[in-house]
């Protein structure tokens, strides 16, 4: 599967990364390698195999519905890099 | 004595041969020489391991010790210790200084273990070389001018060069295994949910697990029965019964079926490599093992279907890293989406993005049955093949990676070459089993590692077969002359 | 031209956990901005969702009332999309599998009539937190106490077919919702969300028009005022050559109208997969037997059950079973009396009427059920009339509190006593002699008015069927 710029804008866009316009090339050719190699997964057919989430059939486990949390705000605000008045700063969320 | 393990200076701690603050010191002093040049370390905990090293004295003089009371012991900085600058790797978290520990932490911490300090790594654990590291390349022990191998090289180049005991390392597609080979140490993933996430940085979840990597198997085992068990912090933690890894480690070794992938014993392996597993082989075989081969007929989607697999849930993964709570932050931001994109694409490197992209492509609208779900199936087929393999046989044995340490940059050029450096042992991942690597010899002055692999929850098998291994071998023993 | 209206409707419903989904973080409201938010709240690095049993009990009961699917295997997703407000950059939802599957719910119209709209599926992912807007020098303030509340999102199929449905749907959901104390359903502050999803097309047509999702409804009046302007838009446009897009339109109740809400719809693609940090959620019958038998009865039964147990009409058991607040009250009224009929009418005509006119929730209400029940009592054991009852009543809502002292201290106690009302039967024919002298010739009429008088000189405590007999005794004498 070979990708053009355009799509790899598109996608860098969803991931929220942002390509320098001398790099778009170099990634474009690099990531459609990759799928590339990926698509040998096309060489077998899969129709009847049931997707496998995760390695063991367990289920999930539940925990009481307890508060075991206390307020830690000020420890946890010291690592970020904007706040004022307790909430953490963004530039302007527009609706 | 620092090239010494965990079973021998315990022993040494408790018979009162050395102190744990003499024994730190004396390692703080070799990271402080040597690390300038292996770059084994991102952060070095001076006073604290001190401080731990003077509490474990007092607790083993009172008589309450375990194995790692007192023992300087190294955390791949994928984990999260509290206090302490915690960077997986990444400029994004140059400045994450962890509110809280991870549980493999807090486990060793609780058995008394003394924490020298974080190693460095690939970032986010994306790697097979330790060169996307923010922080600078790892250099092998062994060779300073080659790589240590990845994710976890910093920690494998810690043990093997003696600036540690043992260290901790996560492993997702063969980040514990394969630098472990490149090192010439021990390294065990355990089986998936064996040990817990909760504090671990995620890259693909489905897929992450830590491990150890030790100067030897009955290290290994004992760091497992420190860090093994069920944490009601992470859901994917398995509730299986509590168990001594060290409790069949002189195990005799008759009987053993031993399987070899026939397609891991083909041309395209290194001759010198596959004589060394031979040689191996015969090792094992006098202690009483059978050998027969076994097929692993989709092995080699394991490749293409990991970088599916793992790519689409660290593009998740890897969404939080935003520049609002913690971080990396980008100066001046002039909308919301400048200051997304901008502290992102400043905060990771380039492996890091191309894998967010290639699993945010596989994820998206038209494309998430062609990849994602069809890597899924994959990874069952992947699984069954394993599951029918040991219907026969009780471990399978094969080379770890299919050459030595190779040299920095020698695999830069494109990312694909790279990856399929972790050919023989991605599908264990995918499948969720044990698999570990031991040496086996020596290549040209490198050492080789032999990978065993196990069904689930057979850790301790693993450990008997490598520890029994390394009872009548040496090359466990052999360390690298680090100037 | 006739035209015809298709909406659907996507409820979000915060339940009523003391903590938050996937963490021990408390829910309650109205705490300062992120003194609520742990490690996992904040999504730092490292950190994993664990789930709170009481969502799962809560979605299964939810899915019991409303005759549902229950998935025995519920499997979460991650849903993914960038905001400040999403922590982690995905929401955990559940997509393919939700917990609670097809159902569907009966609404009763204002005119008597009935209809059952369907349910396509309830399914619990995690709210999100709040943006604030006030200026801190032209940057937002984010507050994440709200992020990883629990959310039961209720999506009915397009059954619906004009506002007055749609309100009359929204109003049974909180019904139901409170009966099974799943949440506080309390729309001004959140608990209780509302998504319309909006069409029209020629009557007649079987194709679904283009639709339009409003949010932000949170209010049952503005459900109806957003979906019917909506409406109203949607036909001018077309009528006047134009096309609906499929849009988000956010509603503005202080402007009555809806705009267009473009930020949210740059190319909206959440690349759903399977939560990896979760395993599925697997339950079996035992599981949901055992929610079942822990259900409080629930409306539709309660209602038969007054109509059979209490001989109500099919109007007033309604009425009286839409909320359980409401339903208990009146049990509570009625047992203390032992007279259902005379509870109901006192219940939906004065008690209704004046919360009505006080806007007050039965909660609310300033005449317990004890003190109704106990005025019902003084009516049947005959120390007061009925309409006597109506002054104590009002002397109730005025804050007094003894119904017995009301009447003791006002004196409003009934005159049973034969001699009394005698004296006052006489003391009538002999002060109106006319129309006795009426009555006699046939006029039948004038009973009324000696009653009247009667009722006058005794202040309405004379007992109206003493009275009424000896008046007639009298009178024929």
């Amino acid at each position: 599967m070979a990708l053009d710029n355009t799509d790899v804008e598109k996608i860098a866009h969803l991931a929220r990364l942002q390509i320098k316009q001398p790099d778009i090339d170099e990634v474009t050719s690099r990531i459609s390698n990759i799928l590339t190699m990926i698509d040998q997964m096309q060489s077998i057919d899969t129709s009847a195999v049931t997707p496998m989430a995760h390695p063991f059939d367990a289920t999930q486990r539940l925990r009481p519905d307890q508060v075991t949390e206390t307020n830690q705000r000020d420890r946890l605000q010291q690592i970020a890099p904007a706040t004022e008045n307790g909430l953490y700063l963004v530039p302007k969320v527009i609706e | 004595m620092l090239s010494k393990t965990v079973a021998e200076l315990s022993a040494a701690l408790d018979r009162k041969d050395v102190s744990s603050v003499e024994l730190t010191q004396a390692y703080l002093d070799r990271i402080e020489k040597l690390n300038p040049d292996l770059n084994a370390y991102i952060t070095v905990c001076k006073e604290q391991a001190l401080k731990q090293a003077a509490e474990a004295d007092k607790q083993r003089a009172a008589g309450n010790s375990t194995p790692f009371t007192g023992i300087p012991i190294a955390h791949k900085d994928i984990f999260c210790t509290r206090d302490v600058l915690t960077t997986c790797g990444s400029r994004m978290l140059h400045n994450f200084v962890s509110p809280y520990d991870a549980s493999v932490v807090e486990r060793l911490q609780q058995a008394g273990a003394v924490t020298l300090g974080k190693t460095n790594m690939d970032e986010f654990a994306m790697g097979s070389s330790n060169e996307t590291s923010y922080y600078g390349p790892v250099r092998n022990p062994w060779d300073s001018s080659r790589v240590p191998g990845g994710s976890s090289g910093g920690s494998a180049a810690a043990v093997a060069a003696d600036l540690c005991a043992i260290a901790t390392g996560t492993d997702t597609g063969g980040s514990i295994r394969q630098p472990a080979s490149f090192c010439g140490i021990t390294g065990l993933k355990p089986t998936y949910g064996r040990v817990s996430r909760f504090g671990m940085i995620a890259f693909a979840s489905s897929l992450d697990q830590a491990g150890p990597l030790s100067k030897s198997a009955e290290d290994a085992a004992l760091m497992m029965n420190a860090i093994a068990g069920l944490d009601s912090r992470d859901s994917t933690s398995l509730d299986h019964p509590a168990e001594d890894f060290t409790a069949h480690l002189q195990q005799s070794l008759k009987g053993l079926r031993i399987g070899l992938p026939r397609d891991h014993f083909t041309a395209d392996l290194n001759p010198a490599v596959q004589t060394i597993l031979q040689d191996a082989i015969k090792v094992l075989e006098s202690l009483g093992a059978s050998v027969t081969e076994v097929d692993l007929p989709h092995n080699h989607l394991s490749v293409p279907a990991y970088y599916v697999v793992a790519p689409a849930e660290a593009s998740a993964n890897l969404s939080r890293y935003d520049g609002v709570r913690f971080g990396h932050r980008a100066e001046n931001p002039v909308n919301l989406e400048d200051l997304y994109k901008r502290s992102r694409s400043e905060g990771f490197g380039d492996e890091v993005k191309r894998r967010i992209m290639v699993g945010t492509y596989a994820l998206s609208a038209g494309y998430y049955d062609a990849y994602y779900k069809k890597a899924q199936k994959i990874r069952r087929l992947i699984k069954q093949d394993f599951d029918e393999a040991f219907k026969s046989v009780d471990v399978i044995l094969g080379p770890t990676s299919p050459h030595t340490a190779f040299k920095l940059g020698e695999k830069n050029a494109d990312p694909v070459t790279m990856y399929l450096e972790d050919i023989y042992t991605i599908a264990v991942n995918l499948a969720g089993i044990p698999g570990m690597s031991l040496p086996a010899g020596m290549l040209q002055g490198l050492p080789i590692g032999m990978q065993l692999v196990g069904p689930a929850f057979s850790e301790a098998r693993l450990l008997n077969v490598a520890h029994q291994f390394q009872l009548n071998t040496d090359w466990h023993q052999r360390r690298p002359e680090v100037k | 031209m006739s035209w015809e209206t298709v909406i659907g409707l996507e409820v979000h419903v915060q339940l009523a956990t003391a903590s938050k989904l996937f963490s021990g973080s408390s829910t309650a409201f109205g705490a300062e901005p992120n003194t609520q938010a742990n490690i996992y709240d904040l999504a730092l690095p490292g950190t994993l969702p664990v789930m709170n049993e009481e969502v799962l009990r809560m979605a299964v009961s939810f899915g019991l009332a409303v005759d549902a699917e229950i998935g025995k295997r519920s499997v979460f997703d991650r849903k993914n999309y960038f905001y400040p407000d999403l922590p982690k950059g995905y929401q955990i939802s559940q997509l393919d599998h939700p917990t609670v599957g097809k159902g569907s719910l009966r609404i009763v119209m204002d005119d008597g009539s009935e209809k059952v709209i369907g349910i396509t599926r309830a399914h619990i992912e995690e709210d999100a937190g709040k943006s604030l807007h006030e200026d801190f020098q032209g940057m937002s303030g984010i507050d994440l106490n709200r992020a990883g509340t629990p959310l039961l999102e209720i999506v009915s199929e397009p059954d619906l077919r004009n506002a007055k449905e749609a309100v009359a749907y929204l109003k049974k959901l909180h019904s139901i919702i409170l009966y099974l104390g799943i949440s506080d359903g309390n729309m001004s502050q959140g608990s209780m969300r509302c998504d319309a999803n909006v069409s029209v097309r020629r009557k007649g047509e079987t194709e679904f028009g283009t639709r339009t999702e409003i949010k932000n409804i949170n209010s049952f009046r503005f459900v109806e005022k957003a979906i019917n302007h909506e409406v109203q838009r949607q036909i001018d446009l077309i009528e006047d050559g134009g096309r609906v897009i499929q849009e988000t339109r956010l509603y503005d109740s202080d402007r009555d109208e809806t705009r267009s809400m473009r930020s949210k719809e740059v190319a909206n693609d959440y690349r759903y997969f399977p939560e990896p940090d979760l395993l599925p959620v697997v339950i079996d019958d035992a599981y949901i037997d055992a929610v079942r038998a822990t259900m409080p009865e629930l409306p539709d039964a309660r209602c038969s059950r007054f109509v059979k147990q209490y001989g109500l009409s099919e109007y007033d058991a309604d009425v009286l079973t839409s909320s359980r607040a409401m339903a208990d009250y009146f049990e509570q009224v009625a047992q203390l009396c032992g007279d259902a009929k005379l509870s109901a009418n006192w219940v939906t005509v004065d008690l209704l009427g004046l919360l009505n006119k006080q806007d007050l929730d039965i909660q609310q209400s300033p005449v317990t059920p004890t003190q109704l029940g106990t005025l019902i009592s003084r009516i049947k054991d005959n120390t007061i009339s009925g309409k006597i009852a109506k002054t104590v009543f009002e002397a109730l809502t005025e804050g007094e509190s003894d119904v017995d002292q009301i009447i003791e201290s006002r004196g409003l106690k009934q005159v049973t006593d034969t001699g009394a009302i005698e004296k006052l039967v006489d003391d009538v024919i002999a002060a109106n002699p006319d129309q006795v002298a009426q009555y006699k010739g046939g006029k039948e009429a004038v009973f009324g008015y000696f009653v009247g008088q009667a009722m006058k000189i005794s202040k309405g405590k004379a007992n109206p069927a003493q009275l009424n007999e000896l008046l007639r005794k009298k009178l024929s004498e």
